[in-house]
């Protein structure tokens, strides 16, 4: 019997360089020559830039060049967004580099010093003249669409951006004939995404051979040089982009952003290393944010509970312009699933892209879904208030049936398989769902007052076939690549187009390639990050490196083995169907010390003295895996929060989350990815959100005012899990990357309004600081 | 302004102006980018080192301030090769993801186990207050601390 | 994250610092750090010269003489969390030094450093004029022509960010009477979800029978006023009655009456919400110092 790696919780092989402090990120990068950019960004949300004066910053000290709009227009072509979904009327407007005639949110690049030092070039910034001619702003997205409201964009009437509507099932009909009709407006408040690692950019422009190297904070450093390429004029194989070590990127380090370019800009003008490091307040600025939703929104069911049909619009904000990905995440990432795991007759999602004189929005851990269950989650339990029912049997009563190979839902995609009601039941037993509620009635009766919030969710993710992509207007592909291969001790090196930035893919894609090859794990080396030595990828984001990536590693060893099968067979001097394998070593049937090791396998492969006729050397292959569709993780999250009504203070006691992602290739690591997740989540629920001023300026404008979680806020969590292993997917696997985040919002959000039911509260708009609940209880009770 | 500074065992002498703030000594003159940079208000925690005994936030310090001073970073507290009990535990419990906080929490680590050598795990929580991480949900890390605080015991 | 150029100096003595002081205009003193450094890294402070005063020796310690506890202005709030003395003699504020923001900020920050910067958000002023602590506060000709001087708490502050300190003084030390056998002292704050700094912020001192009754009270709430104010109306309210949950509750209502019309808010809590949290607070404070914590 085979002892397999693959579902060992085995330890990291990247931790060690990791604690040591011995790892290089972008801003480590110390190149000869190298200086130090700083950018200017305009203090208004909203303005013409009548004229900007740069010469007492040009000569202060240290200071080696300043640019502006001016000199980089025509030089760079715009940012472009590249997810323009179809059939929505997009609006692709100019994003310009650096601003020239207007800026148009308090960000937005205005000019760039380079010195010598970054403290000389933060002195120099201070130099620069801008007038500034200041327009009239707008902050909300429902408001920017009201008639009068200031205009952003020449080509963009009514600030519109888009118009997208999925309408599956006659959700007409579904709302006509309910018993029953329950509303809400969810405000899905801006989030920034906060990796700890600010972003940063080292380019280095080697004029002689006319190629520019860039260290890139980036998931997807294939995509950056892609995209980098157009923006520049460089062609795409004279650019090398490095993002091997990334701290963190929660989908804040996908898309493109100007500030990379500016960069490789400088170093193209001065034939220097350039660097940029953002501060964290600039990156509260300059670093995209995340949600960002109005959202009015009904679900129709009958009197019996039987949800019929749930339908949204939703004014979904942009920022001040399209960020790569950001229009793909209210539509394609959102109005898909609002079936979540039931079965519901007619879903409608109705939304506006809408600019706004804000930082622009794009992907924010779980993108799209977070916002979708909420929405699903919250109107089922006003569903459970309407109709008297307990919220846990309503939602059991509507959960899609077990089914293995594929689930139509009424947006008109195709569930992977499914199996919900197990791990809700895991859920209920795990806490004794019953005793809770009569605990909760207990404490009522004596003036505490605890709630209980429970999720059942399935999320997309695992992205996705590049059919689909393309037709869903995705600018790129969404398969994936690896080369795997056998050097001549027998040891191997994977070198994959994803870009892991903290979720542990050099173990785990080890473990994957350990099994199908039968060699030690240790002997196998996972390489990402940079352009020069990977294949083609489109990077790590939307949970999709160990479904997508993963398999594409699986594909590549497993075509090694085929190739080894035959040269083994060469060299045992066996008809190939004699040849067995097992364990890393190939044997002839009934003879099993007729055998060779795959290692010595690969040591021949390298060196090709005997080798069958025809056959190349090497011991080595690349596959490229596009999935035939998306993966749908899910599972049930319940979380119990106790309430202080007398100042509002919410506390979570428990928390338990059960999620199924398929078989875990690394246990351990597949735990660490829901904690972070589901404490992100919490982060949205209780602590997190960007306020802006009616005039467009950033009020959470650092971490002093924009509060993120800590250790001491939220307590040890209990995980449990279920394997439902995706039908299509080589190796089963489906996302866990933002599962966490998808289901504990709104967990949390619904367990702090049962909590406070008998006080009359119904809605707080999140985060759910004590002062809104405070204010909440006061006005529930009618004083 | 001249200054000299004991960093991991090794005396440094250097030239500094005096806006310099420690992190950047350590990580652009000294070449030790082990510790990080991850806010401008002094609340994440991704720089502390230890100086003369106690653990401080490396950006809330200027180089001069440190002047005659002992430094340890984070590559200074493995010995002979040998890593030190708090950096196998990170390890061994998978207190870390992208790395980013790591540094800076196994420092403060290091310095709360050496005040409480047998902390509960509110006392864990409490004591990585001034250090954020985004990735994992602290869970594994004060399971790790906890883990470092029982091999440090033993 | 980058400071503007200043000239540095370290003084090695509190009259140098003061000299110093006198002769340079624009030139700020740096302690612990842990307020102006951040401030200048966000070049929200561009002092031309800061003076370290980390190195005088005889601004540090902690001691306890004639039922006087007397903390030199550099003692560092993890110093006086550490310290079995303060424990002692005055648990409310060692206390409350473990609770000021997280290890390494107690590890830099002193006592001085916090009252002299004086944020309306910190949690020694309150604390400090609770305890009713006399500051000690060294000048010298210069502008002022003060020499030494002694200044209570209840006088120090004077606006957010503003002391009675004059530009070339240096507080120096902090006396706070040993509380008595029968004093009870607590301090209770809702803490900043990202800095934890007070939100309200609420400290008491009571002077307890063995019935259980009130024989005197001092409490001051800071965090939501300009500086931290004393509720006469509760003190009197809880002088001469016993102290269970009813009368507690009612007392400390009453410090609405004693807040006057100046109170603070931000996008997290507005000056209505910290109003009313001030008696929130201050019953925390209370139930905890008498043992009443049960909720
Ligand atoms: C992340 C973070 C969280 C924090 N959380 C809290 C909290 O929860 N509660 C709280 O109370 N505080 C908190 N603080 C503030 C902290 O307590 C500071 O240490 C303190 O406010 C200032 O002390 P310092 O020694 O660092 O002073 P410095 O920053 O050195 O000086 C502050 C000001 O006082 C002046 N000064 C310093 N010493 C003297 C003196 N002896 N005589 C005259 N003037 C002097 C300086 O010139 C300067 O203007 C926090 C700070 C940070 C960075
Ligand atoms: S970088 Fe020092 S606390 Fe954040
Ligand atoms: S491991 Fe990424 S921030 Fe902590």
């Amino acid at each position: 019997m085979t002892t397999r790696i693959f579902g060992s919780g085995i330890r990291r092989r990247e931790d060690p360089r990791l604690i040591t402090g011995g790892a290089t990120y972008t801003d480590d990068v110390q190149l000869p020559g190298m200086v130090h950019a700083a950018i200017l960004r305009s203090p208004h949300a909203h303005a013409k830039i009548s004229s900007i004066d740069t010469s007492a910053a040009s000569g202060a000290p240290g200071v080696v060049a300043v640019y502006t709009g001016a000199d980089t227009d025509g030089v760079l072509n715009p940012i472009p967004c590249a997810w323009l979904p179809p059939d929505c009327d997009i609006k692709a407007v100019d994003h310009p580099a650096i601003a020239k005639d207007v800026v148009r949110y308090q960000g937005d690049a205005v000019a760039v010093v380079v010195a010598e030092d970054r403290y000389q070039a933060e002195d120099a910034l201070e130099l620069i003249k801008v007038d500034y001619e200041i327009l009239p702003s707008v902050v909300n997205p429902e408001a920017a669409m009201q008639a009068g409201a200031p205009q952003i964009h020449e080509d963009a009437p009514n600030n519109q951006a888009f118009h997208w509507v999925a309408d599956g099932g006659d959700s007409d009909a579904a709302f006509a004939n309910a018993d029953v009709i329950v509303k809400e407006t969810i405000i899905q408040q801006r989030l920034i995404p906060h990796a700890m690692e600010p972003r940063s950019a080292v380019a280095n422009w080697t004029v002689a051979m006319g190629e520019l190297t860039l260290w890139s904070t980036s998931q997807n450093p294939h995509i950056v040089r892609f995209l980098g390429s157009l923006v520049t004029g460089i062609p795409e194989h004279k650019i090398r982009v490095i993002a091997t070590e990334v701290g963190g990127g929660f989908g804040s380090k996908l898309p493109m952003y100007a500030d990379e370019m500016i960069i490789s800009f400088c170093s193209m003008q001065l034939n220097r290393p350039v660097k940029w490091t953002a501060t964290r307040s600039e990156g509260f600025l300059a670093t995209i944010h995340g949600r960002d939703h109005v959202e009015h929104v009904e679900l129709a069911a009958t009197r019996e509970g039987k949800i019929t049909g749930i339908r949204s619009v939703v004014y979904a904000g942009m920022g001040a312009y399209l960020s790569t990905a950001g229009p793909g995440v209210p539509t394609i990432l959102h109005g898909l699933i609002y079936s979540g795991p039931y079965d519901i007759g007619a879903t409608k999602a109705d939304i506006y892209g809408v600019f706004s004189n804000t930082t622009p929005v794009d992907t924010c851990r779980g993108a799209g879904r977070p916002e979708a269950t909420f929405l699903i989650e919250r109107l089922i339990d006003l569903l459970a208030v309407e109709l008297g029912t307990d919220p846990v049997e309503l939602r059991r009563k509507n959960l899609i049936p077990k089914f293995e190979d594929g689930h139509d839902v009424a947006s008109g995609i195709t569930y992977d398989s499914g199996d919900y009601e197990p791990l809700l039941n895991m859920v209920l037993g795990h806490v004794d769902y019953q005793a809770l509620r009569q605990e909760q009635a207990r404490m009522r009766e004596r003036g505490a007052y605890m709630g209980i919030g429970v999720t059942c969710y399935v999320e997309i993710c695992g992205l996705g076939p590049s059919q689909v992509a393309g037709a869903v207007g995705f600018g790129g592909g969404l398969w994936e690549s690896a080369i795997v291969r056998f050097h001549p001790t027998g040891k191997v090196n994977a070198y994959i187009g994803t870009s892991p930035h903290g979720q542990g893919e050099e173990t785990t894609f080890a473990q994957i390639i350990a099994d199908e090859l039968g060699v030690d794990v240790d002997d196998v080396g996972v390489i990402h990050g940079d352009t020069s030595n990977t294949p083609m990828g489109w990077g790590t984001y939307g949970s999709r490196t160990s479904t997508v990536g993963g398999a594409a590693v699986a594909l590549a060893a497993r075509k090694i083995k085929e190739k080894a099968r035959l040269l083994a067979a060469h060299l045992l001097e066996a008809a190939e169907a004699d040849v067995e394998y097992e364990d890393g070593k190939f044997f002839v049937k009934g003879s099993p010390d007729r055998s060779k090791t795959i290692q010595e396998i690969a040591t021949m492969a390298n060196v090709a003295w005997n080798m069958p006729e025809g056959m190349e050397p090497g011991l080595e292959a690349s596959a490229f895996y596009d999935p035939p569709n998306f993966v749908y993780p899910f599972g049930t999250h319940l979380a119990v929060v106790e309430v202080d009504p007398d100042n509002g203070h919410i506390e979570v006691k428990r928390y338990v989350a059960g999620d199924d992602c398929g078989p875990q290739i690394n246990p351990m690591i597949v735990e660490g990815q829901v904690h972070g997740g589901v404490v992100h989540g919490v982060g949205q629920a209780l602590w997190e959100g960007v306020v802006y001023d009616e005039n467009g300026q950033l009020l959470t404008g650092s971490m002093t005012d924009y509060a993120l979680p800590r250790a001491h806020m939220f307590p040890d969590m209990e995980i449990l899990s279920t394997v439902t292993p995706s039908p299509h997917n080589p190796l089963g696997v489906k996302g866990i990357g933002e599962t966490g985040a998808i289901a504990s919002t709104v967990t949390i959000y619904n367990a702090v309004i049962d909590a406070l039911r008998p006080l009359g509260v119904t809605h707080i708009d999140m985060p759910l600081t004590p002062e809104k609940v405070w204010q909440a209880i006061r006005q529930g009770q009618g004083s | 302004m001249n200054i000299q500074v004991t960093v991991n065992g090794k005396s440094h002498e250097k030239e500094v102006d005096p806006r310099l703030l420690l992190v950047h000594f350590l990580r652009e003159d000294l070449g030790l980018t082990g510790t990080k940079i991850g806010c401008d208000t002094s609340q994440c925690g991704a720089c502390v080192v230890k100086m003369d005994g106690v653990t401080v936030k490396s950006c809330t310090c200027l180089a001069v301030q440190a002047d005659g001073s002992e430094i340890t970073t984070i590559e200074g507290i493995a010995t002979n090769g040998e890593l030190h009990p708090v950096q196998e535990a990170f390890w061994e419990k998978h207190g870390l993801q992208c790395g980013y906080c790591t540094a800076g929490m196994i420092m403060t680590t290091v310095e709360l186990l050496e005040k409480n050598p047998d902390p509960s795990e509110d006392q864990v929580r409490e004591g990585l207050k001034g250090n954020i991480c985004r990735c994992t949900g602290y869970q594994n890390i004060v399971r790790a601390v906890l883990a470092a605080a029982e091999a440090q015991r033993s | 994250m980058f400071a503007t150029e200043f000239e540095y100096k370290k003084a090695s003595s509190i009259s140098e610092a003061i000299q110093l002081l006198s002769s340079n205009e624009g030139a700020k003193i740096l302690a612990g750090g842990h307020s102006l450094l951040p401030m200048m890294k966000l070049r929200l402070a561009r002092p031309t010269m800061v003076i370290d005063i980390g190195g005088i020796e005889e601004m540090r310690g902690i001691s306890v003489e004639n039922g006087t506890l007397r903390i030199g202005a550099l003692t560092t709030h993890a110093q006086i969390a550490d310290s079995h003395v303060v424990q002692e003699a005055a648990g409310i504020l060692w206390e409350t030094a473990y609770g000021i923001g997280d290890p390494q900020v107690r590890n830099r920050g002193t006592i001085g450093g916090n009252v002299s910067h004086a944020d309306p958000a910190s949690d020694l002023p309150t604390v400090l004029t609770v305890v009713d602590a006399k500051f000690t506060i060294q000048g010298q000709g210069g502008i002022t022509r003060r020499g030494s001087r002694t200044v209570s708490a209840g006088d120090f502050f004077v606006g957010p960010f503003t002391t009675v300190l004059a530009e070339n003084e240096v507080l120096t030390a902090i006396e706070i009477p040993v509380l008595a056998e029968n004093q009870k002292a607590e301090y209770a704050k809702m803490a900043h979800p990202a800095t934890s700094f007070a939100v309200v912020g609420a400290g008491v001192v009571l002077t307890v029978d063995n019935n259980n009754v009130c024989t005197a009270a001092r409490v001051a709430v800071g965090g939501l006023t300009p500086t931290p104010t004393r509720g006469p109306s509760v003190e009197a309210a809880l002088v001469g009655k016993e102290l269970t949950d009813e009368n507690i509750a009612a007392a400390t209502a009453l410090i609405d009456g004693d807040l006057g019309s100046d109170i603070l808010g931000d996008i997290f809590a507005s000056a209505e919400y910290r109003r009313a949290m001030a008696a929130i607070e201050l019953k925390h404070a209370i139930f905890h110092a008498t043992g009443l914590a049960h909720h």
